[in-house]
């Protein structure tokens, strides 16, 4: 049992090994910093998490009369931290027994504000027109920490920006601060050392080696390492202001490890994705698949309304009409011939949705056949860090899962609790061009255009409906199109490879007249009200073993299922 | 009594730098004597005993920084060898390697049989290419004649010298930058704890020692602490955190002196009789204003000022461990002693001062960074004669709120960046008030070509 006091306010650590830093956070103090983060190694270089220390011993407190850098300073039983927060500290607790002479803080707040007072010395303050304003570190303690005025009355640093750095990333160099989280990362995470400090003193800058640009599939997360505007994602550079984003927790949809993220939207369209830190799903980064993989939620090619065959053309009807026509279609092949009935769940679905499905379908006939969609693989697994020569090497700090979708094993749990087994899409297929098959369902939902191609040649009587984000080789067969809905869209569960069920919320409006699978579900199902994602999670966690801890809701970093 | 020089004895000798002539001087016997007859440990402690402390700037007790290896360590430990001898007008270090390289080797000899290390790295500064090459052919020598290598003289002892030149970086001279360089990253000093005898080069316990102390080494080794001991300036009793300062000690004169050189006297010589006896005077008939007593990042001593209770100046304060930290100075530094005369702008010391520590800052922690920056810039301006007297206090804040002293940075480059320049405008405060009020430009275009190398 080790106690460690942060101004003044005792906390129990028991045995962990912790930084001023983290033992603060335990006390809720924060420290600001800039270099330090928890997954990449302690340098200790910006110098802005000063604190002063002592030890607390037989009652009397001796403190060290310097500032120690808190990431780098570990805590043991009786360390006396105080930071330059004490002003604002709990008063309620009793304050420690210092020497009459010692002032606490003011060593503290003096260094806070020297080197927030140096860091700015050659930042060019172009705040107007930077990305990160709203959200930066800089200007936050700055306000917090700093002095209001600078006392440099010569010429900054300007060194020239360096757009070329990666494809996807550009560099504001004079906006540096020079905290190197980014040369940390790609030599620690994503390993392969892209990025490196050239020059010394002051002309300190960050830059690649010639000809060599920052292009691996981890590369965005620099930008968010990045604690002010330094380094800038091209895909959302001057697109919008931070403060007009409203995020939202969500997972992203790319691969099976089910990343927690941030989706940054405003006014139904999404602006960026970022990682949200999650220990239980990926850690604290996300891959540029991922990041950049919500463009086909504005994209124009995306189907919007319903659409319902007439002769050899899809005329788009009222969602309304087309549901009900749909479900009478539907329907009638389930009384003549439930048997030859198939629904395609796609592991794009939620585990909501799929449910809501099974329920209807085997609602009507316990003989209609339920089977998984594709689930789309490409190459094997991509383990990070990589050498300089691509190769990966252990330990793993981030994997890219060859499985592009999101919900396979949460679709698959549905499947096996009203089918017995998980029927693979390729059976279906067979008893269509067997011609055994009447009517299927084909959900889709895949972000990438022309993922849904099955069914390439349709027997004449087999009445087909499509939901689906693009027009494909599907669509052009189907009788009836919906419009799929995507994971900005959407209320639900995604289950990830390891069986993790993480919440998606909705941050944007499906486009025109879509509605979102849950609610096309609820509708053909006659359920009365509007869908509601808790409600049937409730339902279905009654239901189906396999999802009996959803029933109490699921925490912010998700639920382990097994 | 007049002094005898045993460091730099056998400078100037014909075949100095050579084996041969090094083994007619008794070179080599006491390596080979220790290898035969005493025990590591014993080395260690002849030499934790003696007293000596390092050459290298901060004085810290060699003995004692070989006892914080960690007790029976199955290896490898490694020695580095500091000659990234960068501090402005200092060449010590660099006359023992081009003149005496075998006292050099067979102090690192030495050391590595006492703290069992079988490999030692030399990382020696790129400028001295002459140096280089002396050292490279006497470790060579060494090699040929069972000195060096496996099983040195049959006594199971192996040793292999690498030499390993920097690529011209100030900061290389810090120990942990020292080893970063070595493995080959860029020379940025690494925090502490761990400290290098703990976890140092390639990440294995690691002693880091200047060349000057490991000739002190050989010396020792051959001599005995009471010769050591008879020299210099016993512990001040007043002061229980004082160690003395034991030994002969190489001192540099440069700057405005008649004969710039370096001199072996014993440790706590006094500035006056450094610069006005061995350096032959103050150049040009002129009077020194200012002189700095170890290289510049240990600050500058007024000549003129008295020191209280007594009829001394800070001109006259002993050149020991402790001697100029009485006067306000970081410490003996380098004992490199740079004499500025009385015709001289302290506004062109201090920017050179700072064009220096700006120049050389690694860029690692913020407030060397920028600090050192910012004073460039100025006293750039100052020297353009656009100076404001507020720019004399930034100049002090600045300097006084970085460094390891106060906890702001990693290293001790940024205590060495700031305290000529708060000794300097402490000092001569009125001279550089006066300067600004006058707006006196002393920008030159460049100066005269004197003549290429």
């Amino acid at each position: 049992m080790a106690t460690v006091y942060i101004n003044d306010k005792p906390v129990d650590i028991g045995t962990e090994r912790l930084n001023c830093v983290q033992a603060a956070e335990r006390a809720d103090v924060h420290v600001p910093h800039y270099c330090y983060h928890p997954s990449l190694t302690v340098v200790a270089s910006c110098r802005m998490c000063l604190i002063e220390m002592g030890d607390l011993k037989d009652g009397k407190v001796t403190m060290i009369p310097k500032v120690f850098p808190g990431c780098q300073t570990p805590v043991k039983d009786g360390t006396v931290i105080v930071t330059g927060d004490y002003a604002k500290r709990d008063t309620s607790v009793p304050p420690l027994a210092y020497d009459p002479k010692y002032v606490p803080a003011d060593r503290a707040k003096k260094a806070q504000a020297d080197t927030l007072e140096g860091i700015l010395l050659n930042h060019p303050l172009d705040c107007p027109v930077c990305d990160k304003a709203g959200e930066c570190k800089l200007q936050d303690y700055s306000f917090e920490y700093g002095r209001g005025e600078t006392r440099l009355v010569d010429e900054k640093n300007q060194p020239p920006n360096k757009p070329e750095l990666s494809s996807k990333i550009t560099l504001f160099t004079d906006r540096c601060i020079m905290c190197t989280r980014c040369v940390r990362f790609t030599r620690e995470v994503s390993g392969q050392a892209e990025l490196q400090v050239s020059s010394r003193g002051h002309h300190s800058e960050i830059d690649i080696f010639p000809g060599e640009p920052l292009e691996n599939k981890l590369a965005g997360n620099v930008v968010d390492l990045c604690p002010v505007g330094a380094l800038g994602s091209k895909d959302f550079l001057y697109k919008q202001r931070v403060w007009y984003l409203k995020s939202t927790d969500s997972v992203c949809n790319r691969c099976s490890t089910g990343c927690s993220i941030h989706v940054d939207a405003n006014k139904d369209v999404v602006f960026r994705l970022r990682p949200r830190e999650n220990p239980q799903a990926q850690g604290y980064f996300m891959c540029d698949e991922g990041r950049h993989g919500y463009h086909h939620a504005d994209s124009t090619e995306r189907i919007a309304r319903p659409l319902v065959r007439r002769g050899d053309k899809l005329v788009a009807i009222p969602y309304l009409d087309a549901a009900q026509e749909f479900r009478n279609d539907f329907e009638t092949h389930l009384r003549l011939h439930p048997g030859a009935v198939w629904a395609i769940l796609s592991p794009f679905l939620t585990v909501e949705e799929a449910y809501l499905a099974a329920r209807w379908l085997k609602g009507k006939s316990q003989q209609v056949k339920l089977a998984l969609g594709h689930v789309p693989m490409v190459g094997e697994d991509d383990t990070y860090p990589k050498d300089r020569r691509g190769r990966p090497i252990q330990p793993v700090k981030f994997t890219i899962r060859a499985e592009k979708c999101p919900n396979r094993l949460g679709v698959e749990a549905v499947l096996r609790h009203f089918e017995g087994s998980v029927v693979p899409l390729a059976k279906a297929i067979e008893s269509a061009k067997r011609g055994e098959a009447k009517a299927v369902l084909l959900t889709g939902g895949y972000p990438d255009p022309g993922t849904l191609n099955v069914f390439a040649e349709k027997p004449n009587d087999l009445m087909l409906a499509v939901t689906d984000i693009f027009h494909g080789a599907a669509t052009a067969l189907a009788k009836y199109v919906f419009p799929a809905t995507t994971f900005s869209e959407k209320e639900g569960v995604y289950v990830n490879y390891a069986g993790l069920a993480q919440a998606l919320h909705r941050s944007c409006k499906p486009p025109l007249e879509g509605r979102s699978e849950g609610q096309f579900f609820m509708d053909l199902a006659q359920r009365n009200g509007l869908f509601n994602a808790a409600t049937i999670r409730k339902e279905l966690a009654a239901e189906i073993r396999y999802f009996a801890k959803l029933a109490d809701g699921i925490p912010e970093l998700g639920v382990k299922l097994f | 009594m007049s002094f005898e020089p045993t460091l730099l004895a056998r400078v100037n000798k014909p075949d100095s730098h050579r084996l041969v002539g090094y083994r007619g001087d008794g070179g080599y016997a006491t390596f080979e004597t220790a290898l035969r007859d005493k025990k590591p440990v014993e080395v260690v402690n002849q030499v934790k005993d003696s007293g000596l402390r390092g050459r290298g700037g901060a004085g810290f007790p060699c003995g004692l920084k070989w006892t914080f290896l960690p007790k029976d360590h199955p290896g490898p430990i490694y020695l580095c060898i500091n000659a990234d001898e960068s501090e402005p007008c200092t060449y010590n270090n660099r006359i023992l390697m081009e003149k005496d390289p075998h006292q050099v080797l067979e102090g690192i000899m030495l050391a590595c049989y006492a703290i069992k290390c079988e490999r030692a790295y030399f990382y020696i500064r790129y400028e001295y290419g002459t140096a280089y090459r002396v050292l490279q052919a006497a470790i060579d020598e060494c090699y040929a004649n069972g000195l060096l290598g496996k099983n040195i003289q049959g006594t199971g002892f192996n040793l292999d010298v690498y030499l390993h030149r920097g690529a011209g970086a100030y900061i290389c001279g810090e120990e942990t930058g020292l080893i970063e360089s070595l493995e080959g990253k860029r020379a940025w000093p690494r925090i502490k704890p761990p400290f290098p005898a703990i976890e140092g080069a390639f990440r294995k316990p690691t002693i880091v020692n200047n060349v000057e102390t490991l000739c002190c080494v050989t010396q020792i080794m051959r001599r005995g602490n009471d010769w050591f001991k008879s020299m210099g300036v016993p512990p001040d009793p007043k002061n229980p955190r004082d160690a003395g300062s034991y030994g002969p000690k190489l001192y540099t004169i440069a700057g405005h002196v008649n004969e710039p050189k370096c001199v072996e006297l014993p440790m706590g010589v006094s500035m006056r009789e450094l610069v006005e006896k061995h350096g032959g005077g103050v150049w040009k008939g002129r009077k020194a204003k200012a002189v700095n007593p170890g290289g510049i990042s240990m600050g500058f001593v007024d000549v003129n000022a008295k020191i209280k209770d007594s009829n001394l100046t800070e001109y006259d304060i002993p050149l020991d461990f402790n001697g100029p930290g009485r006067v306000g100075c970081l410490g003996l530094g380098t004992a490199a002693v740079t004499v500025v005369d009385d015709q001289t702008s302290m506004i062109d010391v201090l920017h050179n001062v700072c064009q220096f520590f700006a120049h050389e800052s690694c860029g690692q922690c913020t407030p060397c960074r920028e600090g050192t920056g910012w004073m460039l810039k100025i006293t750039d301006r100052m020297r353009k004669g656009q100076g404001r007297r507020e720019d004399l206090d930034i100049l002090i804040d600045v300097a006084d709120r970085m460094g390891i002293i106060p906890g702001t940075t990693i290293c001790g480059l940024s205590d060495g960046a700031g305290w000529p320049v708060k000794t300097l405008i402490r000092k001569f405060r009125s001279e550089f008030e006066e300067a600004i009020k006058s707006g006196r430009r002393s920008v030159v275009k460049s100066l005269p070509l004197v003549g290429i190398h």
